[in-house]
Parts: C-alpha cells; structure tokens; sequence
C-alpha cells in the first residue's frame, strides 16, 4: 500500500496510510500483525496485556447483532513479560515495513499500570497505548479508570513517569464530557488519544431469555457504533491540541474520512475485519485515496479536522 | 441468502445414532451454505462450539460426544431447540466441469466430506471415498456414500475393518485403481492426517483442498485464537485451505 495521497505524520512518525489495526483485533501474535501491516495498516496495535496471563470470558464472546458487533473477549493476554517477548519479535517483523508498533496495556490499579508500562516498555513499542476502558472485565477491576478525571489523569501520569517513550490514553464513550477527560489525561502526560472504546451493550436470546455473552455484557464496536465515535472524536478534538486516534465503526474509506474530519489524526480500524477480512485494510486505504481524488483533495492533512472549519 | 447472524433457536426435526458416540442431528432450518463452512451451534448455558455442516438443507450436525457442550447435545430430544449462527468461513469448491473427486475423511472428518459428495454428485462428479478410523467401531456414514453411488474404500488402524493403516496407506492404491483417475482431492480431518495427505506424491499433480482444524473461540476472525502458519485465520481465511496452509500461503 504505497500512495501519496495517504501518507501522513502522526507524533513523530511518517506514516504510509493512516489506518491503525485497532487493539483487540488479530494482534496476538507477530505473524498476524505483519498480515495487517501488508494489507495496509499504517500503524499496528497489540491486543491489550496486562500484569499476568489471563484466558479471557468462555464462548459465547461476540455477537453479530446486524447493527454492529457485540464482544466480550475478556482481555486473553500471556502477560506483560510474555507479551514483552511478542512485541520485540513483532516490532523487529515490522521494522522493515515502516509500520510502527503500538503496545496496549491494562491494569488493575495505577501502580500497576505504571508496572505493566515498564515491563512492556522494554520491548521498545513505538507507542504505548493505556487501555483505562475495557468494558468487559468490570467486576474484576472496578469501574474503568476512564470513568472520571482524576482517575483517568492518575493512570496517566503513573504511565508516563514510568516509560521515556510517547503514550496514548484510550478513552471510554460512556461519559457524561469526554472532552473532559481528554483535557485531563493530556494535562497528566497523554502523548496522544485514542478515542473511543467500545459501547457497552448486551444481546438477549429472546427464546431461552439468555443474555448471549457468557459475560452477559459486552462492547459495542461496528456500525452502530461509529456515530458515537465521531461525536467523541469531534468533542475532544475541540478540547486538546494532542492527535487523535479515532477508532469506532470505521468499515469503508468514507467512513475513514469523516473520522479524520471529526478531528482525528490517524484512524482505527477493527470489526471491519469481521465485515470485509483482513484485506478490509488495504480496502479501506484504496477507497480513501479514491474518495480524496474524486474530492480534489490530496493530502490527510486537508482531511484533518475539515468539519470543524465549516461554517453553519 | 439464509444466513444467521444471531444464535438462532432451531427445532431437532431428526436424531440418528452413527455409531457408539456419534449423532446426526437434523434441525428445521436451512442455509444457504457450502460444504466445509461451519456454524457455531449453541445451548444456552454451555459454550458455543464450532461444528462443520453435514447438510445445509435441511441444516444437519454429525456431534461426537467428547465435551460437556457435545454431550450435553447428545441429551437432546427431538423438539429441543439447539441454537446456531453462521454459516461461517469459506468451504470447498467443486470444479466447473465435471470429475472424478477423491474424498478423503479422517474420524469425524467425514460428516462435511457427506455434504460435499451429496453436492458434488448432484452436480456430476464422480465421488470416491477414504474413510479412516482407529477402528470399525469408530468408522463413520460409510453406507450414507455407498448409497450415493460413490465406491468407498475403508481404513482402520488396528486391522478391524477395511485395509490396515491410515487414510493414505490408501491413497496411491486407490488412484491406480479408479478409473478414470480422480483430478481433485479432498480432505477433512485431524491435522496429522491432513499434513499427511498433502505430503503424498500424488497431491502435487491434483487439485487438493483440505479442511483445516484449530481452536476457535470468537469465530469471526477478530480474535486470533485459530491462527495457523504465517497469520492464517482458519475461522475466516479456513477452514477450508488449497494446502498446508504452514507450508503453503493461501492466495
């Protein structure tokens, strides 16, 4: 995937395409995240780890609801030091691509999440991505540390005193002012923002009466949930000055260019992959730079933003 | 195009008992599906477990009871309901003109190859049929291929029924035996069995499609738990491979 149209910058790095592979989504192992990296994804995120390994929620863990996707994987992870190992070996894989690594991290309390940081840090992800809104694991670690702004900003902080290189904080939609919770955790540090988690939800069998998840609730993400996505994104994009990755729904290259217009700088691509495959990717991409050159448009960077700059 | 997104509540219209732990269910629905694509089939309170289709029409599962969720089905009742969703992944494809197919089924690999010779006679092909087993106990709808007009030829590993040995101690005598030779290859089985069948001389001068195995949880290729090779999802790129799919990069 090598078109000028789509080459962009995001913190430091000059990116190929400003798609991410989305946290959670096929980024367990080094050969998975390569696939992702050759079909287009401009940046690569690893699925989220935590202090130790964790098998995650038994089956059922995601439901196709038709407006979108329901999951509740549970964070399965090896943890931090095995995930430490899968980083190394991903980042080397991906080096040669010019596709930078972001590493996700959670974890249950903000000394641990600074832990995590550490260990993880040692593999020398490009970015490290602070997962505070993982809907699905809330009896065990409480209500998610998105939640509220001194939460928030606590992890941030504890992040970012414990790692040199650059963070994103991920943020959850389910709050009352997200911008500001975005203002908060870039006060405390955040490099950058990534925006939003998915939705919680739930999905009932009407015949048995069963809620369908094993974990009875989920996250939304798909279709249904890119409306939200955009008006999260173009919130905060008004609140900070720090660049967005704007994650939620994103199926089609349209889809991508309302997210960079809301105001995200780089955007996240996940269920997509359900709806379209792996080559969803490249798809998107190719459908991206359509959509620019039909437009007259031809750099991300006119993209950025764009619905802010319109006059009512 | 009958397709469920949803775990779909079905009523069992048929129980047939194949042999000590096997069952063939028959559900009042249909899909429209390829043979070697799989559903996820459900009961409420148990895990979802993948199981590839035995027919489509109406929607059939050939279920060994080995697990709590497989054993819990072979309890079931006609009336019951069992829940599924899918079709899911990409199955077998049958050539455009027609053949002499090679079916090669390993245990409980031979409920989707059904399906496929079903499919592929109505369409034709010439169908032959391997059926492997540890033992006669274990061996699998071999009158259900014998009543489709398709010649079957039978393995065991201890001697007790057919020729003794595996699926492709058979292979090299089958094709010098079948006339014509047989052009496409056809696999469903455990994963030694597979990666044995591709390995055959034979494989490399015919079509072959094996239909792979692995872990699945989410099913839907989001959450990487099938992973096979070089960052192959057997739930979205499979189950159904052109080859070894560690060895051979799918196109």
């Amino acid at each position: 995937m090598n078109n000028p149209f789509l080459e962009c910058e995001f913190l430091d790095f000059s990116l190929r395409t400003p798609l991410v592979l989305a946290s959670g989504i096929i980024g367990t192992s080094a050969t998975l995240m390569v696939r992702a990296a050759q079909n287009g994804a401009g940046m690569v995120t690893a699925k989220s780890c935590g202090p130790g390994p964790r098998e995650g929620h038994p089956n059922p863990v995601v439901v196709d609801f038709e407006g979108g996707l329901l999951n509740a994987i549970g964070l399965t992870n090896p943890g931090a030091e095995a995930e430490a190992g899968l980083l190394t070996e991903t980042r080397q894989q991906l080096r040669p691509l010019h596709v930078p690594l972001i590493a996700s991290i959670f974890a249950g309390t903000v000394a641990e999440f600074a832990q995590v940081a550490r260990v993880v840090a040692s593999s020398e992800p490009d970015l490290i991505e602070v997962n505070i809104s993982c809907p699905n694991v809330g009896d065990e670690f409480g209500t998610p540390f998105a939640g509220t702004c001194d939460s928030a900003a606590a992890v941030t902080a504890a992040v970012k005193g414990a790692v040199a290189g650059p963070i994103a904080v991920k943020l959850a939609p389910n709050v009352p002012d997200i911008a500001r919770i975005a203002a908060a955790v870039v006060e405390a540090g955040a490099d950058a923002i990534t925006a939003i988690n998915t939705m919680p939800g739930m999905a009932i069998e009407p015949v048995s009466g069963r809620p369908i998840l094993s974990n009875r609730v989920g996250g939304i993400s798909g279709p249904a949930l890119k409306p939200i996505a955009l008006r999260c994104v173009y919130e905060i994009a008004q609140a900070v000055p720090a660049p967005i990755i704007g994650t939620g729904g994103v199926c089609t290259g349209q889809d991508a260019a309302e997210m960079l217009m809301a105001g995200a700088s780089v955007v996240g691509v996940g269920s997509a992959i359900y709806y379209r495959g792996v080559s969803a990717l490249g798809q998107i991409a190719q459908e991206l730079a359509e959509f620019m050159e039909a437009q007259g448009l031809s750099t991300i960077s006119q993209l950025r933003g764009r619905s802010h700059r319109q006059e009512r | 195009m009958a397709r469920f997104h949803l775990p779909c509540a079905l009523k069992i219209t048929g129980i047939m008992p194949e042999n000590a732990t096997t069952k063939t269910f028959s559900l009042a629905g249909r899909l429209t599906a390829d043979p070697g694509q799989f559903v996820m089939a459900w009961l409420p309170g148990f895990e979802d477990k993948p199981f590839s289709l035995a027919g489509a029409d109406p929607i059939s599962l050939t279920v060994a009871a080995v697990g709590p969720f497989s054993r819990a089905m072979h309890r079931l009742e006609m009336g019951d309901n069992l829940w599924v969703r899918g079709p899911l992944g990409r199955g077998y494809h049958l050539p455009g003109d027609p053949a002499h197919l090679l079916l090669i089924g390993g245990g409980y690999g031979v409920a989707p190859l059904l399906f496929l010779a079903r499919r592929g006679v109505a369409a034709g092909h010439r169908v032959s049929m391997i059926i492997g087993a540890r033992s006669s106990a274990d061996l699998l709808l071999a009158p259900a291929f014998e009543a489709l007009g398709s010649r079957v030829w039978l393995t065991t590993e201890d001697g007790s029924a057919g020729q003794r040995g595996r699926v492709t101690d058979a292979i090299s005598r089958v094709l010098a035996e079948a006339s014509p030779r047989p052009s496409h290859m056809y696999a469903c089985g455990p994963t030694g069995m597979l990666r044995a069948v591709a390995a055959q001389e034979a494989a490399a001068t015919m079509s072959l499609q094996l239909a792979w195995e692995a872990h699945m949880r989410c099913g839907v290729g989001l959450c990487g738990s099938c992973e096979v090779g070089q960052g192959w999802l057997t739930c979205l790129d499979g189950p159904v491979f052109q080859a070894d799919p560690v060895v051979v990069p799918p196109a």
